[in-house]
């Protein structure tokens, strides 16, 4: 097994090397000048054009400025954007806000998702199966910002229950967004809980444990849910990912200033250093939670060994 | 809004899943987000929008609203403007900026000013920030402010990411603390007025030992001082200064600029009321908002300008004929309310009315007037088989209005046109740079300072052609420099007014650019504020708000 992460962790280093550089030629190839658009309608002056363009590299080709990078990334150096902030305070300012709301919300996926799931999987046909099956048909065809907005206004605005923006409640102000980042993928979880909750069910070994006369909670908790769990596992820990970096929407309506918001904002004002530093992060913890579930696999289905 | 422990309590019992999370945010009531902390002595605290800052929170390097605002409430300049009327007061450092030739000025500071580090504003700061800001190595995007001082050119490196030959100007001179002398390259006027702008704030000693530290907590001489730093994303709270050198200090004991990245979000708030002042509305809102908000919903002019430019060394458009023709084909009061629904004023002056100077009716060629257009189209030999194209940048808003000036002129001219609204700023403004606008564009401008000369030579002097300058229409005459040179040396402000004016004419009869609309600002406040006074550039005088709770 610690030889079977430790290769993983391994494999990490040449992906996050060709992650980065595909991104930073990405940034290198959008059309047109980053230099000439910071100032607008009034062009900066020429000598104070040509300084920063020095200052970033900007004149170099796309290997050097590759190459300037990495060097300056193994001595820890991240990196500024244009206006001189060090691309590291970015990310050390909006990790944990970041961090906090995916926390939030893969806490409602697995809490709500997995409860609706096993309750309408193992009562299938029931009034609460159907319940479920269409309000998750309803909250997946709802676009998320339609939800965010709505949720805002009533929770928020009208109801007071919520704060309708900002973090100044602390976990509190997370609560709303995480719910609304959450709600596609827990209906998702939902879905895929009671499908393969309800496969199993009619397993063989399934009613061999019946026979025996073991309880129903054992049937279900211990010989059902944890095998029909590895498909639900997968995709929190895929979705994991995808909430810290696709948060922009969630983000930019309850003005939570994460990371998701920051690589919008640099992709715009074509930040290379900016866009590199935090998507390769975004590239790293989705192979680090990749691997949290391989491992939770052998956890799962005792069948599964790594070495 | 605050959050007592029983309402989260009751929401925790509603949402049995969100106990554990709510119960930490039911301990945790002290934060900012709810912004409505009780006022408590000495005037109370406000909250008050802003959008992130694309720069640090340094003068010389801050050119846009977000950051501007900010550091409007941490720094006093030279002169202030009114409100009311934009002109230049001396309630700011100044004492009197006098000159006998327009050209070397002498600046008398008053005494008694000092930065929230204790240190005193005198002539020094003013020289050496100047001096600083203008230098190409130190990359400021407010250099160009200072490019109509001698010895300017001295501090611009030649070569890419070489040394400026100088570091000082030889128009710089400090004469004894409190008084220093400006010598300017050509005589100008109006300069003194120029003096307000942020680009021309002073900085303390502590500035040149750490830039950057100072942008995120930075040491101005302004109403508010910062006691933290700035967090990108968040927003900086700032509180009255109390050693203040103007004549009125701050009302309000502390204020709080919150980062908004959506201008919604931020509307939502003001109407929860946990944000108090919003300096501009979300489009959507405008309709709404005098109803909802009553006298607390502020509408005000701004000191900008949109025309629709015109490519003049593209042949169709090279014959000044051709430009009024078009111009002359465009409805703007149509436009204005039907598209705009009255946040824009039809303009029929290159000079905006919040400055003096501004003649309601300057633009006789600004005015619709289909018979006479065509004429001139007719007399000028357009070709009108051939479609037009119009050009402005992509994703900020632009493609309704310029389609209906397209739909004008296909209408009225027998034109027809193509939108080119495809390209972003970087890919567009570079292509303006080099003669690419195939057709009439989109033109903007936003004062830098209140004074006519800044509508007429940062746009359409020769001085000011690309890359240099934002002389985007590429338009150049001999007749019209002299004329606006006149203007700047003339020795009083009435006669520099009146020079101005002929300028204006010459370029009215030229036409590089049709003058379209003025913005309207709208700005709302909550309950709990009261004196919010917005001015020209959009900005609100913090230190006049009171809060009334």
């Amino acid at each position: 097994m610690g030889r079977y992460i430790a290769r993983r962790l391994l494999l990490t280093i040449p992906v996050l090397i060709g992650a980065s550089f595909l991104i930073f030629a990405m940034v290198y190839a959008l059309p047109g000048d980053p230099i000439r658009a910071l100032a607008g309608d009034r062009p900066l002056s020429a000598a104070v054009q040509a300084q920063l363009r020095a200052d970033y590299n900007l004149d170099d080709p796309l290997w050097l400025q590759y190459l300037k990078y990495a060097g300056g990334l193994l001595q820890g150096d991240f990196g500024t954007d244009f206006s001189g902030r060090a691309v590291l305070d970015t990310i050390e300012q909006r990790l944990p806000v970041t961090a906090k709301l995916a926390l939030a919300a893969v806490v409602f996926e697995a809490l709500f998702g997995l409860t609706a799931g096993i309750l309408a999987g193992i009562r299938r046909g029931s009034f609460f199966d159907n319940l479920v099956l269409v309000s998750t048909t309803l909250i997946v065809s709802i676009p998320v910002f339609v939800l965010g907005f709505v949720a805002q206004f009533v929770f928020g605005l009208r109801l007071e229950l919520f704060p309708t923006s900002g973090i100044g409640a602390g976990w509190y102000s997370y609560v709303l967004p995480g719910l609304v980042l959450a709600s596609l993928s827990l209906a998702y979880v939902a879905r895929l809980t009671r499908t393969s909750l309800a496969e199993n069910l009619r397993q063989d070994y399934v009613r061999t444990a019946r026979a025996k006369g073991l309880k129903p909670s054992v049937v279900i908790g211990k010989h059902t849910l944890r095998n029909s769990l590895i498909p639900v596992v997968t995709f929190i820990g895929a979705d994991i990912g995808a909430l810290m970096g696709g948060a922009i929407v969630t983000e930019s309506i309850f003005n939570i200033p994460g990371l998701g918001r920051a690589v919008y904002d640099a992709v715009l004002r074509q930040e290379g250093a900016v866009v590199v530093g935090i998507v390769t992060l975004f590239v790293f913890f989705y192979i680090f939670f990749n691997l949290v579930v391989d491992i939770l696999y052998a956890l799962l289905d005792p069948r599964i060994r790594y070495d | 809004m605050k959050f007592t422990k029983r309402r989260s309590a009751l929401v925790a019992a509603g949402l049995s899943g969100a106990l554990l999370l709510s119960a930490c945010g039911g301990s945790d009531d002290s934060g900012s987000g709810g912004g409505s902390r009780g006022g408590g002595e000495g005037g109370g605290s406000y909250s008050f929008y802003i959008g992130e800052p694309e720069n640090p929170l340094v003068p010389g390097n801050t050119n846009e609203t977000e950051g501007g605002q900010v550091i409007d409430s941490l720094w006093t300049g030279l002169v202030e403007y009114d409100p009311e009327t934009s002109e230049a007061v001396y309630t700011g450092v100044a004492e009197s900026i006098e000159s006998d030739d327009q050209t070397t000025w002498t600046v008398r500071l008053k005494d008694g000013w000092t930065f929230h580090d204790g240190s005193p504003v005198n002539a020094q700061s003013f020289v050496d920030a100047w001096n600083y800001t203008a230098n190409s190595a130190n990359a400021q995007g407010n250099s160009y402010f200072f490019a109509n001082m001698a010895g300017y050119d001295d501090l611009q490196a030649t070569e890419t990411g070489g040394q400026p030959a100088a570091t000082e100007m030889s128009g710089l001179r400090v004469v004894d603390d409190l008084t220093f002398e400006v010598q300017l390259s050509a005589p100008y006027a109006q300069w003194p007025t120029t003096t307000g702008y942020t680009a021309f704030y002073p900085l303390p000693a502590s500035f040149y030992e750490d830039p950057e530290g100072f942008g995120e907590q930075p040491v101005g001489n302004g109403p508010f001082q910062a006691q933290e730093p700035f967090q990108p994303g968040v927003g900086i709270t700032l509180t009255r200064y109390d050693e203040y050198g103007g004549e009125q200090p701050a009302n309000a004991e502390s204020i709080e600029y919150r980062i908004y990245t959506e201008i919604n979000t931020a509307y939502t708030d003001l109407q929860g009321g946990s944000l108090d002042v919003l300096n501009e509305l979300p489009p959507d809102a405008i309709a709404g908002a005098e109803e909802q908000f009553g006298d607390r919903f502020i509408e005000t002019s701004f000191g900008d300008i949109t025309s629709l430019g015109f490519p003049t060394y593209d042949e169709r458009f090279a014959d000044p004929n051709v430009r009024k023709a078009f111009s002359m084909a465009i409805d703007r009061g149509a436009i204005t309310e039907a598209i705009f629904q009255g946040t824009r004023t039809p303009a029929a002056s290159f000079i905006s009315p919040v400055v003096d100077g501004y003649r309601a009716d300057a633009c006789d060629v600004c005015e619709l007037n289909v018979e006479e257009a065509n004429r001139l189209l007719d007399e000028a030999g357009f070709d009108r088989s051939q479609p037009v194209d119009l050009w402005f940048n992509a994703g900020a808003g632009h493609e309704e209005w310029m389609q209906a000036v397209g739909n004008q002129i296909r209408e009225n001219l027998d034109v027809e046109y193509q939108l080119r609204g495809d390209l972003q700023f970087a890919e567009y403004l570079p292509l303006q740079d080099a003669q690419g606008m195939t057709g009439p564009f989109r033109s903007a401008w936003l004062m830098d300072y209140p004074v006519a000369e800044n509508f007429l030579g940062p746009l359409y002097s020769t001085a000011a052609l690309p890359p240099a300058g934002s002389n985007a229409t590429f338009y150049s005459n001999p007749a019209f420099d002299q004329a606006l040179a006149e203007a700047n040396a003339a020795d009083t402000n009435e006669a520099a007014i009146e020079g101005y004016q002929a300028a204006e004419d010459i370029l009215i009869a030229d036409l590089p650019a049709a003058p379209l609309f003025y913005r309207v600002n709208q700005a709302a406040h909550s309950e709990r504020v009261d004196n919010v006074i917005v001015d020209p550039f959009g900005r609100v005088d913090t230190a006049a708000i009171q809060v009334v709770e």
